[in-house]
């Protein structure tokens, strides 16, 4: 079955659901909804994205692929699929929750429910790649990159976003990206489990119009 | 002198039966006369239309703390919460400090009393010295300064051989003692009724056994000796029984019961607001309903308050320290006025064991509305709504769990030997 | 659930225990990084109010809040029974107007952090009140029994000891029965409440009959006040008719574990061999402690915000 999404654009919204629970996101309800990203579509991209990840980086035994909960597993493990292909080397995975590194705790009823975090790397001297899935203030990075800081030093960090819907709060860049998809700040983008698809098809659908959703991040 | 004509009430005076609509005149400090459509001239003219008029209520246990304890109340203010909440009189206890075992402490009270307090007050003298239940007191001595009973409350003679013979010298004066029943080892450290609510709240429990063991003692050392007991504040269906046993074996035993035992329970206690802690604790469900019926049916003669001031400093503790009681001068009868609401009294029958039962037990005047009676009286609204504010009432203290909340029926007037000491518009009046 | 009080395991919902239990298995996960500390709290200020001298729960408070980046406080106000220096009340109410953001309170007498609660703005950890409540030994016992069993749902749980003065017990009882598990207790009669049964639970004054097919044996701490004589005529006669050891261990079930709040009474409560070793989580359970009560303290620590406190719950 699909891995289980969160709603909202951002991983890291206050309905999000570890990967353990692996029910996926019912498609939105609006009628305002589109399709921006199908599974093949997502697919090319990800191949597209490993092998930039390649030519960039000279020694690829360093590369560590970091996935932000929930949405940047998927991608984070079809990543590490095509670089075993590509550059025939076993990059190591984790995940790394950062909802304890929220910049926004304060603001909300409620503390959200924290997801997995498991690590099973040292993260010295390792090129971080850091998968998200929706990127759109950047907080989401950097509280990611708070948390990769407690765990080690880096030689250097990356980010990947699957999708870069813009309207960024901090200067955070995307070195890595699948497809540039504008919306208003009110629409909402999503990564979930494309419906009536076989097991592990995904697509990205932005809902337009709905009230922006409480714990929505990007 | 003054004349007083109270127009138009409702007359309830147990001691004659009578409950009907009537005129009331007081002249000279005593009922002078009663009936239909009076005519009076130069009568002062009160309207008692709507209202109940009554013999002023006689408490039978309250704490004045004084001498020692001026800080949570004294004479001059349990005086006027009294005469605030309908009472003319009040017996107060002797557990100050020093405690009242003495003629002389006997007579500075009544000597207080007469100076400063509305109300009558009737001191009730010590039973033992110190109230260390050892060595009884002078019995006859106090008598004659002017104690109307005797009594440890406050502690309990643990003693059983000293019980025995303060009961059997009583009968020298052939005064009541008055008890606070609880065995103080059964007790422990229980400080809340013992039972699922103890339980919950993970405080230790008094389980009303230890009351019961007492009672069930002191009507069969009533019953060798002959005295009159009286079991103060009885909370428990198992010491109402042996009353009720004993009283048929023709044990002299009188009990009152208190506004609160009436009509809370220990889920009261619930949230531990001090102001629930009293002693004995509130009970369970069952001891409460055997209470309102022992009323109902006449086995427990009175109702009496154990009006019990503790300062708010004082009350401010931890529920395990905080001092047992609460006030309840001036709630007494809206509270109570739920047992007529519910159909189990008439309002004859409570002002019996608010005014004639309880003059009957002490041996005072009181408690009627005969011609010639001392014009002890008060006039009841049983409808009138108010919210009880404890900062805006005449006790020094607020320790009372009504504290906020909406009372229906209050004293309007109440008239002690005939002069006005307390009308609701102008507060309590000082001659 | 921010800003809302913990006083004790009676109030809270089964599904208020199943967030916490989730919250403080990530924290395990902190509590294993090199670097055990998350910014999440920073700034904040926790206040250990303990009225009642408490050595263990006290700094497992202060690790876990310090593991958030909290800033702790310890504050023990003198508990001498001669002239308190400041009233509870007044305590809180000075404590109060210093704006913590949380405030962890232990005592002795049950109610205290009611009352203190009712004064202070900032939500109120019970740490242990009286015989009353310690929920977060509740929690921190519901977690260790989870992560050991897979599960709590159906699981028989016996608690053995003096239950009438025990506040893990109570805890305990409204814990594991709310959780779906089977609560028995066993103890001298003297040391059971009556009508404990009102609270779900079978009471027992024989052991062997107790422990048939326990999953989960708890054992609780026996006082020596009440050893010497006043509710257990001996410590000898206690360790012999309810003292857990291998061979009464047989009638629980075979991978039964074996808990305790510590500290323990060898030899009474617990036998030697059975303290140190499997079947015994108790290292687990102070391990446990540490996240959940970062567990709790992220959970609550703040104030509810106004305009959206009607999500709470």
């Amino acid at each position: 079955m699909a891995h289980s999404h969160s709603a909202g654009s951002s991983t890291n919204s206050e309905r999000g659901r570890t990967q353990h629970s692996p029910e996926a996101e019912p498609p939105l309800q609006s009628n305002a909804v589109r399709l921006v990203f199908d599974d093949p579509g997502i697919r090319r991209a990800l191949t597209r994205i490993a092998h930039e990840i390649v030519e960039r980086n000279e020694s690829p035994e360093l590369l560590y692929l970091v996935a932000i909960p929930n949405g940047g597993i998927p991608l984070a493990r079809r990543l590490k699929a095509n670089l075993g292909e590509i550059a025939r080397v076993e990059v190591p995975l984790g995940i790394l929750d950062t909802t304890l590194y929220r910049d926004d705790l304060s603001a909300r009823g409620e503390r959200p429910l924290l997801r997995e975090t498991e690590m099973p790397s040292g993260v010295d001297g390792r090129v971080v790649v850091l998968v998200d899935d929706v990127v759109k203030s950047g907080r989401t990075v950097r509280a990611a990159m708070d948390a990769l800081m407690d765990f080690g030093r880096p030689r250097s960090v990356q980010l990947v976003g699957l999708v870069d819907r813009g309207h960024r709060e901090l200067p955070i860049k995307l070195d890595y990206v699948g497809k540039n998809v504008p919306t208003s700040a009110h629409e909402t983008v999503r990564l979930q489990a494309a419906p009536d698809a076989s097991a592990g098809e995904l697509e990205v659908v932005v809902a337009g119009g709905e009230a922006r959703e409480p714990g929505e991040r990007g | 002198m003054r004349k007083i004509l109270i127009r138009g009430g409702r007359i309830l005076d147990p001691s004659r039966e009578r409950d009907e609509v009537a005129d009331l005149l007081l002249e000279n400090g005593s009922v002078a006369g009663s009936g239909r459509n009076l005519r009076v001239d130069g009568a002062e003219l009160i309207d008692a239309t709507g209202l109940w008029v009554a013999p002023g209520f006689i408490d039978l246990h309250a704490h004045l703390r004084t001498p020692g304890q001026e800080h949570k109340e004294d004479i001059a203010s349990g005086g006027r919460a009294a005469v605030a909440g309908g009472f003319t009189a009040v017996a107060c206890m002797a557990n100050t400090d020093p405690v009242n075992d003495d003629p002389a402490m006997t007579d500075f009270i009544l000597d207080r009393a007469r100076q400063e307090s509305p109300a009558r007050v009737y001191p009730v003298a010590a039973a033992t010295r110190g109230l260390k239940g050892e060595v009884m007191t002078e019995m006859s001595a106090l008598l004659e300064a002017g104690a109307v009973a005797f009594s440890d409350d406050g502690k309990t003679i643990m003693d059983s051989g000293v019980m025995r013979r303060v009961l059997s010298y009583s009968k020298l004066v052939g005064l009541p003692i008055i008890t606070h029943a609880e065995d103080r080892t059964l007790v422990g450290s229980g400080v809340v009724n013992e039972g699922h609510v103890s339980t919950v709240l993970g405080l230790p429990g008094n389980p009303s056994v230890a009351e019961h063991v007492h009672v069930e003692r002191d009507v069969l050392l009533a019953e060798l000796t002959g005295a009159h007991l009286h079991v103060g504040h009885v909370s428990t269906a198992g010491a109402i029984d042996a009353i009720r046993r004993g009283r048929e074996r023709g044990v002299h035993v009188t009990c009152e019961v208190t506004p609160h035992h009436l009509t809370l329970t220990d889920e009261a206690c619930l949230g531990y607001d001090t102001n629930t802690k009293v002693a004995p604790p509130l009970r369970g469900d069952a001891d409460r309903s055997a209470c309102r019926r022992a009323l109902a049916e006449g086995v427990i003669d009175a109702i009496a308050t154990d009006h019990a001031p503790h300062a708010v400093h004082e009350k401010d503790q931890e529920f395990s320290d905080a001092p047992p009681g609460m006030i309840g001068l001036e709630t007494a009868l809206a509270v109570v006025l739920e047992l007529v609401r519910a159909g189990e009294l008439s309002p004859l029958e409570l002002v019996r064991r608010l005014a004639t039962n309880p003059a009957r037990v002490i041996s005072v005047a009181g408690g009627s509305l005969h011609d010639g009676s001392a014009a002890d009286v008060v006039l009841i609204d049983p409808e009138r709504r108010w919210r009880y504010d404890p900062a805006k009432g005449y006790s020094k203290s607020r320790n009372s769990p009504w504290a906020g909340v909406e009372l229906t029926g209050r004293a309007v007037a109440t008239f002690v030997g005939g002069r006005l000491a307390f009308q609701l518009e102008r507060g309590v009046l000082l001659p | 659930m921010i800003g809302q009080d913990l006083l004790g395991m009676e109030q809270l919902s089964r599904e208020q225990i199943g967030r916490i239990l989730h919250t403080a298995e990530r924290m395990q996960e902190v509590g294993a990084r090199e670097v055990k500390k998350v910014p999440t709290l920073r700034g904040r200020t926790i206040v250990n109010l303990f009225f009642e001298a408490s050595t263990r729960t006290k700094a497992s408070f202060e690790i876990a809040g310090k593991r958030l980046s909290a800033d702790v406080v310890n504050f023990t106000p003198s508990t001498s029974s001669m002239k308190k220096a400041e009233s509870i009340l007044d305590t809180a109410r000075t404590l109060d107007a210093m704006d913590p953001d949380c405030v962890v309170v232990r005592h002795a007498v049950a109610g205290v952090p009611h009352r203190i609660a009712q004064v202070l703005t900032a939500p109120v950890v019970n740490a242990g009140d009286g015989a009353h409540e310690h929920p977060t030994q509740a929690l921190l016992d519901l977690l260790t029994v989870k992560q050991a069993k897979g599960r709590i749902d159906g699981l028989s749980v016996t608690i053995i000891g003096d239950v009438l003065h025990s506040r893990v017990a109570r805890s305990n009882i409204y814990g594991f029965t709310k959780m779906g598990a089977e609560v028995r207790v066993a103890g001298p009669p003297t040391l059971i409440p009556k009508g404990i049964e009102r609270l779900g639970v079978k009471a027992f004054t024989n052991l062997e009959q107790a422990l048939i097919g326990a999953d989960v044996v708890m054992a609780l701490r026996i006082q020596n006040e009440r050893l010497a004589g006043s509710h257990v005529p001996s410590v000898r006669e206690y360790a012999a008719t309810f003292g857990l050891d291998r061979t009464r261990l047989q009638y629980a079930k075979e991978d039964a574990i074996v808990m305790h709040p510590g500290p323990v009474n060898r030899g009474v409560e617990l036998s030697q061999e059975l303290v140190d070793h499997r079947p015994s989580v108790i290292l687990d359970q102070v391990r446990n402690g540490v996240a959940l009560r970062m567990a709790v303290l992220y959970l609550i620590t703040g104030r509810p915000h106004a305009s959206v406190q009607a999500e709470e719950g």
